[in-house]
């Protein structure tokens, strides 16, 4: 937290001359996380994307949608500090990220749980990452907390293989919330969901989300769960051999989503403007997403 | 009728036939030949005679030297009655016989672990040293162990201690080889969780990667020690001493079959209880995915 403080402090001397305040808190929720020109090349001249700069508000929601393998896991892992980009820059809180971070929590596609822990002993563990002073008590305390967030507190004691897809997922959400990270990171979370269950861990998702106030970069391939969650989409293009050579891909549009933040799943079809937003996305998925 | 209980049941009683077979066939094999007279039937007495001066008395049964099972039970039983005792150096009662062998097996184990599981996480964590290592491993691991022992017994000074090197150098390849495999196998998406959480190096080996590879490394000791307790019989029969190989070779020299089969029994049991630990410990750290 120190070096935090001083960096942040650093940051704002180097900054030219007094800036009133108003502007800023204004500049600093604008600009929490920005990427600028990101871009990522297994092969110098095809890069699978270029140019990707946005920027995220804190407590901000942004999905990204896009066909598999225009780049999305790739920008999230460099979001995560796992992978690098080959180009580009990507700052956090005033600071650029190099390498991972327990200030950003990461929900993998996968859940990751480690199964020879109970559920209980998974979220310890990355409690006591986060604070390894603290005493047994408040770990336990922590941990039941979380727990209790995502519904789980019958299934505490339990190991992953004797839960449900479902039950699993918000375990990985748990852990990833237990932590209280500035930033969330979620990897497609809900893809290997059914329909049914991945409905309620949504609404549970987002239930979560207004509460804590948190900041939130998610991937996912479902329209309507981008639109359900999201403050703003960014629809991203795969790379593709145009008559005038490769064009990588990249982020093509940001989608503001105009849906009041308090919508709910049952009620969301019935918005205004949510066909149209829908159509608009749809739209981009089927006819621009993919040159090729 | 289809449960596993009955299933348990009538294997048993499989089992358990089969061994009658084989103690059966055993036991009449040895007590054939009893035939004596029909031998004499068809000669004169001058002729028995003669064939008694000659030394083929036709009236006397000749043992075969091989023992039937009453026998070797008798023996067993003799030998289980009073396993330690010491009336020296050729005369030792089979639990100290056998606890020589396991002395020697455990420390060679063990020394062999010291080295293969550090050595193993390293070799699975980098790949570089994975490909360094490579060339030598697959060199020494086809080495028969006892072909070390003269190099050891040179070098070393101490049959005890060249048994115990061999014992080492047996065991060190599968767990090396199954630990280097464990640590480089170990799901990525664990390795990038304990990156997020900032989780320090000593933490992420022993509370991630120690117990996601725990399994493949069980199998590797479970290896070491069926191949350590199979060179160890050998073992002991080149160095001689003690152990139950020299036991065995022991009962050679004094021709005492019955105690040579007893051993072959003991070595399996005492072989057959050391798997059956690492595989409950194997049990222990297996987890379901």
């Amino acid at each position: 937290m120190w070096s935090d403080e001083f960096l942040r402090a650093g940051a704002s001397r180097v900054a030219p001359v007094a800036t009133p305040p108003q502007q800023k808190v204004a500049s600093m929720s604008s600009g929490f996380l920005k990427v600028e020109r990101l871009a990522k090349a297994y092969q110098a001249a095809r890069p699978v994307f270029a140019d990707v700069s946005f920027e995220m508000a804190r407590g901000e929601f942004v999905c990204i949608i896009g066909h598999s393998g225009c780049g999305k896991t790739t920008i999230l892992n460099v979001l995560a500090g796992l992978d690098t980009a080959s180009s580009g820059h990507v700052f956090m809180d005033g600071r650029e990220v190099a390498g991972p971070s327990l200030e950003r929590g990461v929900v993998f596609q996968g859940h990751a749980l480690m199964p020879w822990l109970t559920v209980r002993q998974n979220i310890a563990f990355a409690v006591r990452s986060r604070w390894p002073d603290r005493g047994k008590d408040e770990v336990r305390s922590q941990v039941e907390k979380y727990v209790a967030m995502v519904g789980l507190s019958h299934a505490i004691d339990k190991k992953p293989s004797e839960l449900s897809g479902g039950m699993k997922q918000r375990v990985g959400i748990a852990r990833a919330f237990s932590i209280q990270p500035k930033m969330l990171l979620l990897d497609e979370p809900f893809g290997a969901l059914d329909a049914l269950t991945r409905g309620t861990i949504q609404d549970e998702l987002m239930g979560i989300v207004r509460q804590t106030q948190q900041t939130v970069f998610m991937i996912t391939h479902d329209v309507d769960e981008a639109i359900l969650l999201a403050d703003r989409i960014l629809l991203m293009s795969n790379g593709s051999d145009t008559d005038s050579g490769y064009r990588p891909g990249g982020l093509v549009e940001m989608v503001g989503n105009p849906l009041p933040r308090e919508r709910t799943r049952a009620q969301l079809h019935h918005l205004d403007g949510y066909y149209d937003l829908r159509n608009h996305i749809v739209d981009f998925l089927v006819s621009r997403a993919k040159a090729a | 009728m289809k449960t596993p209980d009955s299933l348990n049941l009538r294997a048993a009683i499989v089992s358990l036939l089969l061994l009658l077979c084989v103690v059966g066939a055993w036991h009449l094999a040895t007590t054939a030949g009893g035939g004596a007279a029909a031998v004499t039937a068809g000669l004169s007495a001058d002729e028995i005679e003669y064939l008694r001066m000659m030394g083929k008395d036709p009236g006397a049964t000749k043992s075969g030297g091989f023992p039937g099972p009453l026998e070797v039970a008798r023996t067993s039983w003799g030998h289980l009655s009073d396993p330690f005792y010491d009336k020296g150096p050729n005369d030792k009662g089979i639990g100290i016989q056998l606890a020589h062998s396991l002395a020697r097996v455990g420390l060679g184990f063990l020394l062999a672990l010291l080295v293969a599981i550090p050595l193993g996480f390293v070799i699975g964590m980098s790949p570089l040293m994975q490909k360094a290592f490579n060339p030598f491993v697959q060199l020494l691991k086809p080495i028969s162990p006892l072909a070390w022992m003269p190099l050891a017994l040179y070098t070393l000074k101490d049959s005890d201690v060249s048994g115990i090197f061999v014992i080492f150098i047996c065991s060190i390849w599968p767990m090396l080889i199954n630990t280097a495999f464990g640590v480089a196998s170990v799901k990525r998406d664990w390795i990038n969780v304990a990156a997020t959480l900032e989780v320090n190096p000593i933490r992420k080996a022993f509370q991630v990667i120690l117990p996601a590879a725990a399994p493949t490394i069980l199998t590797g000791m479970r290896i070491s020690m069926g191949i350590a307790w199979l060179v160890i019989v050998a073992a002991e029969m080149l160095v001689g001493g003690t152990g139950i190989g020299y036991f065995v070779w022991n009962e050679w020299n004094n021709l005492s079959i019955t105690n040579v089969i007893f051993a072959i029994g003991m070595i399996g049991v005492v072989g057959m209880l050391l798997d059956l630990v690492f595989a409950r410990l194997q049990k222990v750290v297996t987890y379901v995915e």
